[in-house]
């Protein structure tokens, strides 16, 4: 069966059907050069970069190439690009960046991250807001919405303290009233505002004061926004804001960031959340 | 005699047949040098000039438009430049079609004539002949070139293959310059290169072009087309009965025979066996023996074998372009009836439809804008409604150029951050924040269209709009 010879030339020795040879025909010269020039690049490569197991690590190729190593390189290659611009930010006051058209489109594109690790998760993803957390996209700044005062509030922190008005000061009928009239936006014309001092920080016209950061009573945004609006305001008067000698008081306070974040970070911030929408 | 010993025999003879023809059937692996005579008739004219199709690569980079390269693939800014015309990697769906559309042209032609795209138009083919031809002018006909090659190194050897070296040569350097010249500024390439400033990958394009062009053209030739090339065994699967291709009539040629004193002998075929077509082969094989894989159907047998028709004063056709059908006698079916062809046709005719419509649909200036998520909308305190849009701008023509935006939509609504005009930079898709307030009792809906619309402020005829939303709180 197995003889490797036939008429005809050279056979594998295979032989189907009784008759049928398959004769060697042995593949052209420069097919085989093709084939063994692959092997041999394959050796080098493994030899170039890192390759093949070995007991406790893996060899580690002779031109210490490393994933790690790729993935600094292209990290510096970023900060390169980025240099540009942050070597001018530190230099700057926040004002100045915001005015520079290039400059503020840099710091909205790469300080979102910075906002998603430090601010997102009391003021939301887009500055939005949650409950209890102010929103940062409106217009409404309780200490102020110049660009200057929203970097001071990141950077100092920021707590408001209205006292508690329940029990002694206001009868739960006088509450009522307030609340009521807050509710309407009509808490100007209630004479109770005058009569028991609200008009003190809140002013006036009831828009309140950036200094103190006392709220404004008479837009449509709620600094403690919840389903029933009527009844969140009732408790905000009788409990009062940071108020030590009230354990129901409403707890409201912006941690200050200076010492946790670079001087320039705050000032990327502050302009980044001055042009979410709502920075005057 | 039992049956199952007539049905060995039957088998051996089988057999013995099989090895018979592959023992007779001779493939060159490239051990054998073929040598080309070189042929002249009409096949070998239109083949002359359906190659100078390539002149085209080493024109085509100097043609200027507008002041601009005309035809321009800018790689690094990711851009095409062809007539003023700039495709980003945006319009890439236009480039599948351009290449649906060649895929199909190349199927449709070799379902009806075979291996046109070898014999005629590959490079390949065209880089090939342009060398033999040279090698046929500097070192003279095959005759002398076998002689040559066989010669022990002489002055003369030296001279002769030197020459042909370097033409060979001047030709490799140039098309790999050539090539890389449709990818980068073509002036500036040449005055980069003659200064030794070019960058090294232009410098190792050049010279792996330069290897390619001296090893395929010059050296491997018709073996690329039997081993190395994919079309060559694509395209072989294409055929079908009703392909014509270069064919032998061996119906009007058998018996061969060779002439006995200048007359065909009594009997005898027409072909009269000078083996004329296998000299002119460029791959070097022997059409008599019908359809087969080394076939590139470059037609130069068809003149050879015409010219020795004439001579001897037979009509010419012996070897002429014709289908397997035609060869048993069968009839063929019209061209526009053959279910493939009509296939073909229909996804061309398609292909190049979606191609026209891109390319007179590609606008110079594109917007496209993504509403502002989280919070979909902002209450302001002055009752207005708020919602954020970041509005991107494609540039695609030439210059940087200043874009005004504009939107509408809402009765009384104001967009913010497009106070002054936009400058977008060429090539460049620019991104910018925007809003837009509108008055809460303008706004009927939860949700409202809006249009936003740019304008070139540098040409005012290059608009483009994109439509939006606008999210309020249920009113
Ligand atoms: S086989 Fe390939 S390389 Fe040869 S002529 Fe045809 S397409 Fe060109
Ligand atoms: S057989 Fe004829 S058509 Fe085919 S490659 Fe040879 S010369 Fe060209």
């Amino acid at each position: 069966m197995s003889d490797n010879s036939n008429p005809h030339g050279q056979t594998t020795g295979h032989v189907w059907d009784e008759t049928l040879a398959e004769l060697t025909n042995p593949p052209p010269k420069w097919w085989m050069l093709g084939l063994h020039a692959s092997w041999i690049l394959v050796v080098l490569y493994t030899l170039y970069y890192p390759s093949w197991p070995l007991v406790s690590s893996h060899f580690k190729g002779l031109a210490g190439w490393t994933s790690i190593g790729e993935f600094k390189k292209d990290m510096k290659e970023v900060t390169d690009i980025r240099a540009k611009y942050e070597d001018k930010l530190p230099g700057m006051s926040a004002a100045a960046i915001l005015a520079d058209d290039e400059l503020k489109n840099y710091v909205m594109r790469s300080s979102k991250v910075l906002f998603g690790d430090n601010c997102a998760a009391c003021h939301g993803s887009g500055g939005a807001g949650n409950p209890g957390y102010p929103a940062l996209v409106d217009d409404d700044w309780l200490f102020g919405g110049s660009i200057e005062l929203i970097e001071q509030s990141i950077a100092a922190g920021r707590k408001g303290m209205m006292p508690k008005m329940g029990g002694a000061q206001l009868s739960d009928a006088e509450i009522d009233k307030l609340a009521t009239a807050i509710h309407n936006g009509t808490i100007t014309e209630e004479p109770l505002y005058a009569a028991k001092g609200c008009i003190g920080c809140h002013g006036p016209d009831g828009k309140g004061m950036a200094a103190l950061g006392s709220a404004n009573l008479v837009d449509k945004i709620w600094r403690f926004k919840a389903k029933d609006q009527l009844a969140s305001i009732k408790a905000t008067i009788a409990h009062g804001v940071n108020d030590p000698t009230d354990p129901n008081t409403r707890k409201a306070e912006m941690p200050a960031w200076k010492g946790r974040l670079t001087d320039t970070q705050i000032k990327k911030l502050a302009v980044y959340v001055h042009a979410l929408g709502g920075g005057q | 005699m039992t049956e199952s010993s007539t049905s060995n025999e039957s088998k051996a003879r089988y057999s013995d047949d099989i090895y018979e023809e592959a023992a007779n059937w001779h493939v060159n692996t490239g051990e054998e040098k073929i040598y080309p005579k070189k042929a002249a008739g009409k096949w070998r004219r239109l083949k002359w000039i359906t190659h100078g199709i390539w002149l085209i690569l080493f024109i085509g980079p100097y043609l200027r438009w507008n002041g601009q390269q005309a035809i321009l693939f800018d790689i690094p800014n990711r851009q095409f430049h062809i007539f003023g015309l700039t495709i980003l990697p945006q319009d890439v769906w236009m480039l599948a079609l351009v290449l649906l559309f060649f895929a199909m042209l190349l199927a449709a032609v070799t379902t009806i004539a075979g291996r046109v795209y070898c014999g005629f138009f590959c490079f390949q083919t065209a880089w090939t002949d342009l060398f033999i031809w040279l090698e046929d002018k500097i070192e003279g006909p095959p005759a002398k070139r076998r002689k040559l090659d066989a010669a022990p190194w002489t002055a003369e050897k030296l001279r002769k293959k030197s020459l042909k070296l370097l033409v060979w040569f001047v030709i490799s350097v140039l098309t790999g310059i050539s090539f890389v010249a449709w990818f980068t500024d073509a002036r500036q390439l040449w005055h980069d290169l003659l200064t030794f400033n070019a960058s090294a990958i232009e410098y190792g394009v050049i010279a792996l072009f330069i290897a390619g062009t001296m090893l395929l053209a010059g050296k491997l030739r018709e073996q690329t087309c039997f081993w190395l090339c994919p079309y060559a065994r694509i395209q072989g699967v294409m055929y079908d009965k009703e392909t014509i291709l270069p064919t032998y009539d061996f119906h009007r040629g058998e018996p061969r025979g060779r002439l006995k004193k200048g007359q065909l002998v009594e009997g005898n075929g027409d072909c009269i066996d000078c083996k004329q077509c296998i000299a002119v082969c460029p791959t070097g094989i022997d059409i008599r023996m019908g359809q087969q894989e080394g076939c590139i159907t470059c037609s130069l047998c068809l003149d050879a074998c015409d010219a020795v028709m004439e001579k001897i004063g037979r009509p010419t056709g012996l070897i002429r372009y014709a289908s397997m059908d035609e060869m048993e006698g069968k009839t063929q079916l019209p061209l526009l009836k053959r279910p493939r062809v009509l296939i073909y046709l229909t996804i061309l005719v398609l292909s190049i439809g979606g191609i026209i419509y891109g390319l007179t649909s590609l606008g110079h200036i594109e917007v496209k804008v993504l509403h502002g998520r989280t919070p979909l909308f902002v209450q302001r305190s002055d009752g207005t409604i708020q919602n954020k849009y970041d509005v991107k701008i494609l540039n695609k023509t030439t210059d940087d150029i200043s874009i005004k935006v504009t939107a509408s939509g809402i009765e009384g609504m104001v967009l913010k951050g497009a106070e002054k005009p936009l400058l977008a930079r060429k090539g460049n898709t620019g991104s910018y924040i925007m809003f837009i307030n509108a008055p809460a009792e303008n706004i009927k809906d939860e949700r409202t269209p809006i249009t936003f619309k740019i304008v070139n402020l540098d040409d005012p005829t290059q608009t483009s709009s994109y439509e939006s939303m606008f999210f309020a709180p249920k009113p």
